[in-house]
């Protein structure tokens, strides 16, 4: 599994980029099967891929510890790959099954790996904002180094509880990182048609937040700027807007058409591809193409092992569709 | 020594945040105050870090508070009118109430909102509601309506303490009523209900400020005959139907009372439950005084017509026992 075990406090060695081109590959291998399995009806509900993303995921995670808390969005599963959640058991919560980060309870929409820190994606736009706020004021009550990070979209943009936490943010100059993944579509619009303001990270300066926007699919650039925000935010500097340039390759959810795409555009993603362009990096600095090859395959196999594991797991029982709705069964003695 | 609700509330606050130190308080005007005083004093004696002021930002308090509450605090929430509380539905009912469930019992969110709601002093319709019945629709969130100083104080520790999301709800026209605190009583459990005042003929079931007007109308029809067993809910959400039954065993017939609008109010479902649970028991149907179909008026003599009072539950009761 991706034990993100890199070095944290220095450049990445070519060894480091190693580790991180197979999470690129776990999480595109990884939605692939969602995508398969969901056509094959094998997925219940609204799986949401992040396919052509992975840069963004795997270049501010790769600075997190386990301690450190991530809040992700409906589009969330490379994130909690990224935060090391493990690979069988993520699938299978979004199959649905007894193993699964939540047994079956939450989903693709609602996945939750708290060992990991990842305390969960959320199936309303925007919703997830000032909760990661809450966790970024817990984590500064413990007085340590700890932060938390959420991740959005920019169709969040629109929502009043974007600007509530950004303002709220900054008074309380909590350690909380927003990773804005502008992939220019809000579900099946784009962003000229729901925003007059071209960059999210133009919010950030009416509340005195500082901000960049990036080259969201080169993992080079998001690991550059991710660590340069983390550093601000560890020793106490307030919170901070990263807006990731990317590109959805796939569509708002599985089976959606892209009618509303252009052909070329749908073309010129292959280029954008962050795992092409991480291979190229590699290649333009000694490492064999084969070796290359063998990370993807490696990869590959590691994650259909963990999807057939999940699909041979059991379903949830019945009879306990009740548990965990409140702390103490007295409290739960509702008729259904 | 008697204190009003609101010494009596800011005492039981003042406790649990010396008792625990992942008590902390937010919300708008807390660190002075709040708007009604409840939270006076705290932050000059914890400082503001455990007692803090908020932007009005609803949605985003709510959340705030959610998810500290995941990891590890206890937040005290003050939504200074239920009607505002409207601003935090987005997150109570898909975040906050559903955290535990959604992550297979991974997460637990141990969070008071503690709101005020009700009519009095001509409030009027954005500031005098009684919306508790939304609430009590969502699993997960428990529902908690104090009838007196001393009940508030009680309930609120114990919300403090239980691990689920709690909505504490303070009626308005109870802040200043005073009474003197029994120091050994124990603090009551959540989802237990209270038997006011003991009777015989008839079951009044009610909670909050109403509870009041329905000790007075028992007393009322005391004197003519009629013996009411009033019982205080305490928690709307969950119901304590055990002793509900126990009532309804001796007395055979219900009067369900509230301020909130009669239709779609918590007591259609206690009416709900008592008419089917207890069906064998009953000797005449069960009726249910409430708030007429109307927003809350501004004129006080159009906010007194319209609330419903002592009068009309010793109405509804007498019409009940001929």
């Amino acid at each position: 599994m991706w034990d993100n075990s890199l070095n944290k406090a220095a450049a990445p060695t070519l060894g480091d980029w190693k580790l991180m081109l197979r999470a690129l590959w776990r999480i595109r291998v990884f939605e692939g099967q969602v995508q398969r399995l969901a056509a094959a009806g094998e997925v219940p509900g609204f799986p949401h891929l992040s396919t052509g993303q992975e840069a963004v995921a795997v270049g501010v995670c790769a600075h997190l510890n386990r301690e450190d808390t991530l809040f992700t969005s409906h589009r969330g599963h490379g994130h909690t790959l990224a935060k090391g959640s493990d690979l069988q058991a993520t699938f299978a919560e979004i199959l649905g099954r007894d193993a699964g980060l939540c047994r079956g309870r939450g989903g693709s929409m609602h996945l939750v790996d708290a060992a990991n820190g990842m305390l969960g994606a959320t199936g309303v736009v925007g919703g997830n904002l000032p909760l990661a706020a809450g966790a970024a004021w817990a984590a500064q009550a413990g007085g340590g180094s700890a932060i938390s990070v959420v991740f959005f979209g920019d169709g969040a943009t629109g929502a009043g509880v974007f600007h509530e936490t950004l303002n709220l943010a900054v008074l309380w100059k909590l350690p909380l990182l927003f990773v804005c993944e502008n992939n220019g579509y809000a579900e099946f619009t784009s962003r000229e048609e729901h925003s007059n303001v071209k960059h999210v990270s133009a919010f950030a300066a009416p509340y005195g937040m500082p901000a960049r926007t990036i080259d969201g699919n080169d993992l080079v650039t998001v690991h550059a700027a991710a660590a340069d925000a983390i550093a601000r935010l560890r020793s106490g500097g307030g919170p901070y807007l990263l807006e990731c340039m990317t590109y959805r390759m796939a569509g708002h959810f599985v089976g959606d058409a892209q009618q509303y795409r252009s052909k070329e555009e749908l073309a010129a993603l292959q280029e954008k591809c962050p795992i092409e362009r991480l291979k190229r990096y590699l290649l333009e600095r000694g490492v064999a193409e084969a070796e290359l090859l063998g990370i993807g395959e490696e990869a590959r196999q590691e994650v259909l092992r963990a999807v057939e594991g999940a699909r041979a797991g059991a379903r949830p029982d019945p009879a306990t569709v009740l548990d965990y709705v409140y702390s103490a069964p007295s409290l739960a003695a509702i008729p259904g | 020594m008697s204190q009003t609700f609101i010494e009596i509330l800011r005492r039981a606050l003042d406790e649990e945040l010396a008792r625990d130190p992942s008590v902390y308080l937010l919300g708008e005007d807390v660190a002075v105050g709040g708007a009604f005083g409840v939270t006076k004093g705290l932050a000059g004696k914890y400082g503001e870090r455990r007692v803090r002021n908020t932007p009005i930002s609803e949605a985003a308090i709510t959340g705030l508070a959610t998810g500290a509450a995941l990891c590890g605090l206890r937040p005290v929430l003050e939504i200074m009118f239920i009607d505002f509380a409207t601003l935090s539905l987005d997150c109570l009912v898909n975040q906050t109430a559903k955290y535990r469930y959604m992550s297979g019992g991974q997460l637990a969110v141990p969070m008071v909102v503690r709101t005020q709601a009700g009519a009095a002093g001509g409030a009027a319709a954005q500031h005098s509601q009684s919306l508790e019945a939304w609430f009590i629709h969502v699993p997960g969130l428990v529902v908690v309506a104090p009838s007196s100083p001393a009940e508030a104080y009680g309930l609120l520790k114990s919300s403090i303490r239980l691990g689920d999301p709690v909505l504490f709800v303070e009626h308005k026209r109870l802040y200043a009523q005073k009474e003197t605190l029994v120091e050994s009583a124990g603090l009551p459990a959540i989802g237990k209900a209270r038997v006011a005042r003991a009777g015989s003929d008839v079951t009044l079931i009610t909670y909050s400020a109403m509870v009041r007007s329905a000790l007075e109308a028992a007393d009322e029809l005391g004197r003519s005959g009629i013996s009411v067993e009033v019982l205080d809910l305490r928690t709307l959400l969950p119901l304590d139907m055990n002793t509900i039954a126990d009532s309804v065993a001796k007395t055979h017939r219900v009067v369900i009372a509230h301020e909130a609008v009669l239709h779609g109010g918590a007591g259609a479902e206690i009416a709900a439950r008592v008419g089917h649970e207890l069906f064998d028991e009953l000797d005449a149907p069960v009726t249910r005084v409430g708030c007429p179909f109307a927003p809350i008026p501004f004129a006080l003599e159009l906010e007194r017509a319209l609330l419903p009072g002592t009068a009309n539950i010793v109405r509804a009761v007498r019409e009940l026992s001929s």
